[in-house]
């Protein structure tokens, strides 16, 4: 990855993250939640970041902070994809939405909120998507057993059986 | 069991935005779409006013899955992801992993990752060509597209071992080196290749019947595909020449000659004709690496991830205990995380990994291509025929495995 470039994605979010690493070759920012959306709008008009690609979750499970929310972005001007990461507590685990900016952002924020219960403040559309209405529980939680089940359509007994 | 069932979605809207409006629900299994997604539509008369789109139809849990197996046994995993072209979502899934541990893959490897990767593409076109051209009634063509299709499924069948569901990719190599006589079937199938398409260009290309039901429609401008996320040919047919083989290489893709096809206007005509154009470039950097493939092994020498010649496992003790750890255990990759990037037939297919040093993984997760698309989809179908929304889905290519996980 280019220096100059590096050197300028450091001066330009500075003021807004925690911290700036390099993690195989992508730069990482690590800040607090309540900069994401500022730190988001910087990327895309300053930089360029005009490409969002994906928001996802981590768990972390006995962490005061337990959520990690990671945002990947590519700059198609600069060729280099990003990372941006936050950490929510469990017992509030909500950011700031990034609809606003980008409209892929919906539909991911969306599996994000199903998978993790994450919560995305300024997103008019949080119905399950992948998930169905109803269904209980944050799957990609590691306190979700992997063998629970709940099926909406209920399992016949042999008596019903046709 | 007694009652209606619950619907397991709830819809955007009940009421229409004026009188007299229309709220008809398409699919989640309907015969002239492929692929299992619901779409619940605002008519005007025929026209498209509102789609909300529904996907999960085919969700089993593959992340989840993922966290509760070695690092080797996720890959089978993986075929399922986009199962026209498995092969594109190994070599991805390798290269994350790969990059965790530091590895370096040989030079045979990379080589012949990247000519399966674009054999690959041109199965996964070939399929989305296909029954785009069929859902619009040309048998035909779809026949065509198919018999060229399954001569490519035989063919790496017989290097793979399995017609769909290869597992194939291996951590810091591959399963195995081509047999005897690939490469001379490759550049048979290759010239069929030239053949079939040929007619597909003669049938479809300047056909009437074809335009009008695929010439500006489904029209995305080149603002609006980069907003909902678009990548691949979807964003390509738009006039955006951005690819990741091109703009970031991976593989081999830097020593290769090859071109980006663009379209003009981003409707279901340019998507078509930029997917032909694609298997174009394909077939050329194809025959480009049969003629560099380096020779060589084509796995490295780390006992970290590589398991050991299955001969010195019967006979020596270091390479029977090394092949066990490997199985029971799977490999330490390092702690860390990585997203890699692949340019798979679809669009950018990015893999999310994290590792705590155990043998599992921590956490996989997948920014697959047909997710992301079916977030901008209706705005490829509002305005539009109803009947458009066959052809409009079909140009988008959605596969389910891969946008459900």
């Amino acid at each position: 990855m280019r220096e100059d470039l590096l050197q300028r994605v450091r001066e330009v979010m500075a003021p807004l993250v925690e911290r700036f690493d390099l993690a195989h070759g992508m730069p990482v920012l690590t800040l607090a939640p309540g900069r994401l959306l500022e730190t988001a709008r910087r990327l895309k008009e300053e930089l360029g970041f005009d490409l969002f690609l994906d928001v996802t979750a981590v768990d972390w499970p006995g962490n005061e902070r337990r959520f990690e929310v990671v945002y990947h972005f590519y700059s198609a001007r600069q060729r280099v994809r990003l990372r941006a990461k936050t950490r929510v507590a469990e017992g509030e685990p909500v950011v700031d939405s990034l609809v606003s900016l980008y409209g892929s952002a919906g539909y991911m924020e969306r599996e994000c909120h199903d998978m993790f219960g994450i919560g995305f403040r300024g997103n008019p559309d949080l119905r399950p998507v992948l998930l169905y209405e109803g269904f209980v529980g944050h799957p990609l939680r590691k306190d979700y057993p992997k063998d629970r089940e709940q099926p909406l359509v209920p399992t016949r007994t042999r008596e019903e059986q046709p | 069991m007694s009652g209606p069932l619950p619907s397991p979605v709830r819809p955007a809207f009940e009421v229409g935005s004026r009188e007299g409006a229309l709220i008809v629900n398409i699919g989640p299994s309907h015969p002239a779409t492929h692929g299992t997604v619901q779409i619940i539509a605002e008519l005007d008369g025929e026209k498209v006013v509102r789609a909300d789109v529904h996907c999960g139809y085919l969700h089993r849990g593959f992340e989840k899955e993922c966290e509760c197996h070695t690092w080797h046994n996720v890959i089978p995993y993986v075929d399922r992801l986009n199962y026209s072209s498995p092969l594109l979502n190994e070599f991805a899934y390798c290269d994350a992993v790969e990059t965790l541990l530091g590895i370096e893959i040989t030079p045979r490897c990379r080589h012949l990752r990247t000519l399966l990767a674009e054999y690959s593409r041109i199965a996964d076109h070939l399929t989305c060509v296909a029954a785009l051209l069929m859902e619009m009634g040309a048998m035909t063509a779809f026949l065509y597209l198919v018999t060229l299709r399954d001569f490519i499924y035989e063919h790496t069948a017989a290097l793979t071992g399995a017609r769909v569901t290869h597992t194939y990719g291996r951590i810091g190599g591959l399963a195995r080196d081509l047999p005897d006589g690939w490469l001379e079937r490759l550049e048979e199938i290759l010239e069929e290749y030239e053949v079939y398409v040929g007619r597909i260009h003669g049938l479809m290309d300047r056909n009437r019947i074809f335009i009008d039901r695929t010439r500006d429609v489904g029209v995305l401008s080149p603002e609006e595909a980069i907003h909902w996320g678009f990548t691949g040919p979807v964003l390509r047919s738009t006039g955006v020449a951005r690819d990741v083989r091109k703009d970031t290489p991976y593989l081999a893709y830097g020593e290769l000659d090859f071109e980006v096809p663009v379209g003009i206007k981003g409707d279901n005509y340019d998507r078509y004709y930029v997917r032909m154009r694609e298997m174009d470039e394909s077939v050329h950097m194809i025959r480009q690496l049969m003629e560099r493939l380096a020779p060589g092994p084509v796995n490295v020498d780390d006992r970290r991830c590589v398991l050991p010649e299955k001969p010195l496992v019967y006979s020596e003790i270091e390479s029977l205990i090394n092949h066990f750890k490997l199985i029971t255990e799977g490999p330490r990759v390092p702690a860390g995380e990585v997203y890699v990037a692949h340019e798979a037939a679809n669009g950018e297919l990015g893999f999310y990994v994290v590792s705590t040093g155990e043998g599992t993984p921590y956490r996989v997760h997948v920014r697959g291509p047909s997710f992301v698309h079916m977030g901008g989809l209706h705005r490829m179908l509002e305005g539009y025929q109803l009947a458009d929304l066959v052809p409009t889905f079909g140009s988008v290519n959605m596969v389910g495995g891969e946008c459900d996980r």
